[in-house]
């Protein structure tokens, strides 16, 4: 307990940036992901490939390898600078959009032929019919594997620890710093993402009995 | 693919797809086209940032680091699919004080991040006396993790077969080991080994996190060579032989699961069960 109430000042803030962390890249990855989603279904082949290209190459690269990327190579190509929480969100995001992107599609294989088979008939296009018939219906159907990967999301933010960012995973090298005890800091933090993991996993139960589509 | 989404192309939609696709290809191709560049121009493709390449000691480090990434994946692998084995049979067991214990325990790991678990061992384990080497370290958070993704995923097998299976065997007077090892096993791994392959893709990715406990893998080479100033500091070029490495390690992996999956399509004996979407297993960590 000492190490906690001698060190908060550390676990705030850390963990609030933690949070920040995990928000800004969720919604970015939802947003991104599910625009990786459409160019997978698109009709027009060069965009089908693009996606794929995109989604192959990106899941079967470590997270760590695209933080080493961005944080120690990417400044010497002398684009645009980043600081190191951006850099974090760019990677979280970068990554975890591939994993949305293959959610949301196989949301898109549920939804029933006749739905978009009538938006057709209507005469809808492509883009409403997956805008406003399809996708809707799709992303409620996949709300426990999106919140899963949410879930994964919010333990990789550990990994900016490594990298700069003054995140939960960074409160033990602080600690080594102030001489403190690093088992018991750890497990404290342990304790903090099993609590943040937990509401997840709520919010998770209550979206899928309040979005469930009724079929 | 669904192509419910759209008509099959009449003249007017395949002249807009074209036109698109052409817009399509000019975007991507201005994007890569401004990268490189940038490579250029920052000096990334000169062959000073390459010619480490050429090194042998260079090469021999590079294959080193690369089997200490296939040994800690390895170990990881075995491990963990021992104790999904042991975990799953314990959440499956009649005995509820069992059942809650392996829930507890699998529940636990699943919930705390790999990296925070792999320096729990390594920073943590010397305030208790104990030193871990950072190979330790890693197969132990690989384990522990992975096993309980495993766990999970060799339940959600067996809880998927159908009922009769284990009536039928009871009915023949098998106990429950046998019901067990006889009929439920052998039917729940053949159907959940695409998955339980896909899971090993994420523990190969997740060595990678070894690099920030001091364990000398791939990932942890390149960053060294990389900072190499006698060849000019290459972390861009060996960023991208890593990933490349990688890339490949994984996409061999994943197509030996494709190549199950084909095959037991085929095979007539596989009985046909609907898989549960075990997703976060295949999102894992790094």
């Amino acid at each position: 307990m000492d190490v906690l109430l001698d060190n908060l000042d550390l676990y705030g803030p850390f963990f609030w940036t933690t949070i920040k962390l995990f928000l800004i890249s969720a919604v970015a990855s939802l947003i991104f992901g599910t625009f990786l989603a459409g160019l997978r279904v698109s009709p027009v082949p060069v965009f089908r490939a693009v996606g794929t290209a995109y989604v192959t190459l990106l899941r079967n690269t470590p997270l760590t390898l695209v933080f080493v990327f961005l944080v120690f190579a990417y400044p010497l190509l002398e684009i645009l600078e980043l600081s190191y929480f951006v850099a974090a969100v760019v990677a979280l995001t970068l990554y975890t959009s591939a994993f949305i992107c293959e959610v949301v599609r196989s949301g898109i294989n549920t939804v029933p032929v006749g739905q978009a088979e009538a938006a057709r008939a209507l005469g809808l296009g492509f883009g409403q019919i997956l805008g406003q018939i399809v996708l809707p219906q799709a992303i409620r159907s996949v709300v426990p594997p999106l919140m899963s990967m949410l879930i994964a999301l919010l333990k990789n933010t550990t990994i900016a620890a490594g990298f700069s960012v003054a995140e939960a995973g960074a409160i033990r090298q602080y600690l080594s710093e102030r001489g403190d005890n690093q088992l018991i800091g750890l497990l404290w933090v342990a304790l903090g993402f099993i609590i943040l993991v937990a509401v997840l996993s709520l919010i998770q139960r209550s979206l899928e009995k309040r979005w469930s589509v009724a079929r | 693919m669904s192509n419910v989404l759209f008509d099959v192309p009449g003249p007017k939609a395949r002249a807009r797809h074209r036109a698109m696709a052409v817009l399509g290809i000019l975007v991507v191709a201005a994007i890569l086209a401004y990268i490189v560049y940038r490579f250029i121009d920052s000096g990334q493709f000169t062959a000073r940032k390459w010619e480490w390449l050429q090194y042998t000691q260079v090469q021999t480090d590079l294959a080193n680091a690369l089997l200490a990434t296939l040994e800690a994946f390895a170990l990881g692998a075995v491990l963990a699919l021992i104790f999904g084995a042991i975990f799953a049979a314990g959440r499956l067991s009649d005995h509820a004080w069992l059942r809650g214990i392996s829930t507890f325990i699998v529940e636990f790991f699943r919930a705390i991040p790999l990296l925070i678990l792999m320096f729990l061992f390594y920073y943590g384990g010397p305030a208790v006396g104990i030193s871990l080497p950072p190979l330790t370290a890693v197969v132990l958070g690989l384990t522990l993790y992975n096993g309980s993704v495993l766990a999970e995923v060799f339940r959600a097998g067996i809880q998927a077969l159908p009922k009769g299976q284990s009536e039928a065997a009871y009915a023949l007077g098998m106990r429950k080991t046998q019901v067990m090892t006889l009929v439920l096993i052998p039917q729940a791994i053949r159907s959940m080994l695409p998955t339980i392959i896909s899971q090993l893709v994420v523990l190969l990715k997740d060595t990678a996190l070894g690099f920030l406990v001091t364990y000398p893998e791939l990932l942890y080479y390149a960053r060294y060579i990389g900072s190499q100033g006698d060849f000019g500091r290459p972390i861009v070029p060996s960023t991208i032989v890593i990933a490349a490495i990688y890339i490949a390690l994984c996409l061999l992996l994943t197509a030996l699961a494709n190549f199950i999956e084909k095959r037991q399509r085929r095979n007539k004996k596989h009985l046909e069960i609907q898989r549960p979407p075990m997703t976060e297993d295949v999102v894992g960590v790094a």
